[in-house]
């Protein structure tokens, strides 16, 4: 029995047995990270769920080397690492990752990740987004989405939720001029796995985000992540992009568009937007932020004047 | 005899002559006053390729500190210096890098710590890492400051210790100063100090994890080890000044200097640039016929308890030049001081009189000195201070008297 599971397990690099909840959107987002780059890296990884479940002594799911420091150096730590690849005359062999949260990237980790940008240290950051600190029970976080109830930004007879919208994170990377900015969702593997590997092509800096529903802090089923990580992408409001130094933005078109209640509906964080009572206005805001993005980006054809346009 | 050059520099260049000669793989720093000289020689000696470095210019002292981390954990040799302020902002580095044993040399320039902000050469800064698992050496001078930083790097990465080490130096007072220095040649630094053999680092060809999480049933292991290791540091930063006199011929290092200590009523004690101011006074007071004695605490961490304790037995009354005090408690250094001499032997116990002598940069003149050693006469003619009193002398009342009666003075 155990000689079989080895053989199953062999050669994947992120292997079963570490504590991650039931439909854990992150742990699928790193054993598909890690299929895309194969064994030569070194991954580092900010305080967070990740952390946590994949790191308690003397265990390890890990099947390549793993750093983990603080919550809010991930970007300052890969640069050490790189540059010490560097100095051996590694760099070319083995390539430097980061695996971290929406809380140790949009907020607490956001310096030393500009700073890793900045300085051009040849580092793949991968930030898996599941839009709260869920590693502490499910705080908001910049990357927490307008109207969701968490425990710090809880829905109330005074409040309905997380009042500010987004940190737009993906904007900010590409306004550093790196090379590779994009976004991905665990519910889209293959389209995952070839961001990795096409971030991996360029040497310098990249950014990738990829949504990653978390059953408990979203509040569903932990057999809907991949259900609920398709309808972000689906109603427009988790775009799905390639953004190349010098080139114009690719974009995954929306095939058939579905309203934002589709999605919020079968969430308890946005329960409360549905309860008798509830302002029509807060979901006509957060439709209008994925009308937004459809408009913005171009997620969906539109048929103009008797032709479609033929953007990407 | 070794080969070396005697040259007249500033502090922070003869910091950066040591630096450069241990070869450091990545430097990371951030600037700050009173450090700033010290980056920017290194980085003029990176741009002339004098220095084979990376030089990773950080977006702070926490990132430089993190940077090192990963560079550290992936193998190579590393460092950075930073003061104030900036210490305090890689203090969560610096508890990482001793608890995943990580032999980052760092330079600590001592400045005080703001509010109120200022430039003044104390110890609040280093003091506030006190408890992080670094080993801290302070120095006296410039020439101890080059020396102590060759020590460092081997002290740091011998396998019995592998954890983060800061050579600790008074801002401006040291780092400023034009003084000569005898700067050894490249050849006879390497022979003392051969490139970083790390014990663990990541590589894809042996995978292994660095910061595991942990709970109750491990983590007290982890931290007993640590205590080992710092424990372990005693004994190696002894053996390498006695390997560092036999290479180059000269003494410096240990754990602490005892001078004049023999037969000596009164020991001063202190730490940093302090040592010699106190050096010429025990020697002006000693023509007076007054037996003083002076002890200098050169390593801090691990604390030279043992060692304090029999250089100090024979004396009346320890008086403690503090430049770092515990707001509620006591001078830091006097604590440790009363700490370790109570394990000494009934009635040879001598009394300790802490003081701040240099705290918030306020200058030690002989009279400083002669103030204190007629305070401690009097403490051993059986007037003794009340208990945890810290003196802070010099005070100046007019000072006072202008933030108002209810702040100024103590209350019943």
């Amino acid at each position: 029995m155990e000689t079989a599971m080895l053989g199953q397990y062999g050669e994947v690099l992120f292997v079963p047995g570490h504590r991650a909840c039931p439909g854990c959107g992150a742990a699928l987002v790193v054993r598909l990270i890690l299929e895309a780059t194969g064994p030569n890296v070194i991954v580092v990884s900010p305080t967070g769920c990740l952390e946590t479940f994949s790191s308690p002594y003397p265990y390890t799911p890990w099947g390549v080397p793993w750093l983990h420091v603080l919550f809010e150096n991930a970007g300052a730590v890969a640069s050490g690492v790189e540059v010490a690849l560097k100095r051996q005359g590694l760099a070319d062999r083995v390539r430097v990752l980061v695996i971290g949260g929406d809380g140790g990237t949009y907020d607490i980790g956001i310096g030393s990740l500009s700073g890793m940008f900045e300085r051009g240290h040849d580092v793949l950051y991968v930030c898996y987004n599941n839009e709260a600190y869920m590693n502490t029970g499910v705080q908001r976080s910049s990357a927490t989405p307008l109207g969701a109830s968490t425990m710090t930004s809880p829905a109330g007879a005074h409040a309905w939720g997380q009042d500010r919208p987004q940190k737009d994170l993906p904007a900010i990377a590409i306004a550093h001029r790196i090379p590779y900015v994009a976004t991905a969702s665990v519910a889209y593997p293959a389209d995952l796995v070839r961001k990795v590997k096409h971030a991996m092509a360029f040497r310098g800096p990249k950014y990738l985000e990829v949504h990653s529903p978390c059953p408990i802090g979203w509040g569903h089923d932990a057999a809907e992540t991949i259900d609920l990580g398709k309808l972000a992408v689906q109603t427009g409001l988790f775009p799905l992009f390639e953004a190349i130094a010098g080139q114009p933005l690719r974009v995954r078109k929306i095939h058939k568009r579905l309203l934002v209640i589709d999605y919020l509906g079968r969430q308890r964080r946005f329960s409360h937007l549905f309860e008798d009572g509830a302002n029509q206005d807060h979901l006509a805001r957060i439709q209008a932020i994925a009308d937004d993005n459809v408009i913005r980006l171009g997620l969906v054809d539109t048929v103009v004047a008797g032709r479609q346009s033929n953007e990407a | 005899m070794a080969r070396s050059t005697v040259s007249v520099m500033e502090g922070s260049l003869a910091v950066a002559q040591a630096v450069k000669a241990c070869r450091p793989a990545v430097i990371s720093a951030y600037p700050i006053t009173p450090q700033t000289h010290i980056i920017e020689d290194l980085a003029q000696m990176v741009a002339q390729g004098e220095l084979d470095a990376e030089y990773i210019r950080a977006d702070s002292e926490f990132s430089a500190a993190s940077i090192l981390a990963g560079a550290s954990a992936t193998g190579v040799r590393t460092y950075t210096a930073s003061a104030s302020q900036g210490l305090l902002l890689m203090t969560e580095v610096l508890y990482f890098l001793a608890g995943a044993r990580l032999p980052v040399v760092l330079t600590a320039t001592n400045r005080q710590v703001s509010v109120p902000l200022g430039l003044q050469p104390d110890h609040r800064d280093t003091m506030g890492c006190r408890d992080a698992g670094v080993i801290q050496l302070y120095v006296e001078d410039v020439q101890e400051a080059y020396d102590t930083h060759l020590q460092a790097f081997k002290i740091a990465e011998n396998h019995h210790i592998l954890l983060p080490t800061m050579v600790c130096m008074d801002g401006f007072v040291l780092t400023h100063v034009v003084e000569p220095v005898s700067i050894l040649d490249q050849t006879e630094v390497d022979d003392f100090l051969p490139p970083y053999a790390p014990l663990h680092f990541l590589t894809p060809e042996r995978p292994a994890v660095f910061g595991s999480y942990t709970d109750d049933a491990n983590t007290l292991e982890f931290y007993y080890l640590t205590q080992q290791a710092v424990l372990n540091a005693k004994g190696v930063i002894e053996a390498v000044a006695r390997e560092f006199q036999e290479a180059f011929g000269r003494h410096q290092g240990g754990l602490i200097d005892s001078y004049s200590t023999e037969d000596a009523e009164v020991v001063l004690l202190a730490m940093g640039s302090t040592v010699g101011t106190l050096r010429e006074a025990v020697d002006v007071l000693r023509q007076e016929g007054i037996k003083v004695g002076l002890i200098k605490v050169r390593c801090f961490r691990p604390f030279p308890g043992e060692e304090i304790r029999q250089a100090a037995c024979g004396a009346g009354i320890v008086a403690v030049f503090d430049r770092a005090v515990s707001f509620g408690y006591q001078g830091v250094l006097a604590t440790d001081v009363k700490a370790a001499l109570y394990d000494a032997p009934q009635g040879k116990r001598p009394w300790v009189l802490g003081t701040t002598a240099g705290f918030g940069g306020r200058e030690v003149t002989l009279d400083t000195v002669r103030e204190i050693v007629n305070h401690a006469h009097k403490v051993l003619d059986g007037h003794p201070d009340p208990a945890d009193e810290v003196h802070f002398l010099g005070l100046k009342p007019e000072l006072l008297r202008a933030v108002g009666k209810a702040q100024a003075g103590p209350r019943g």
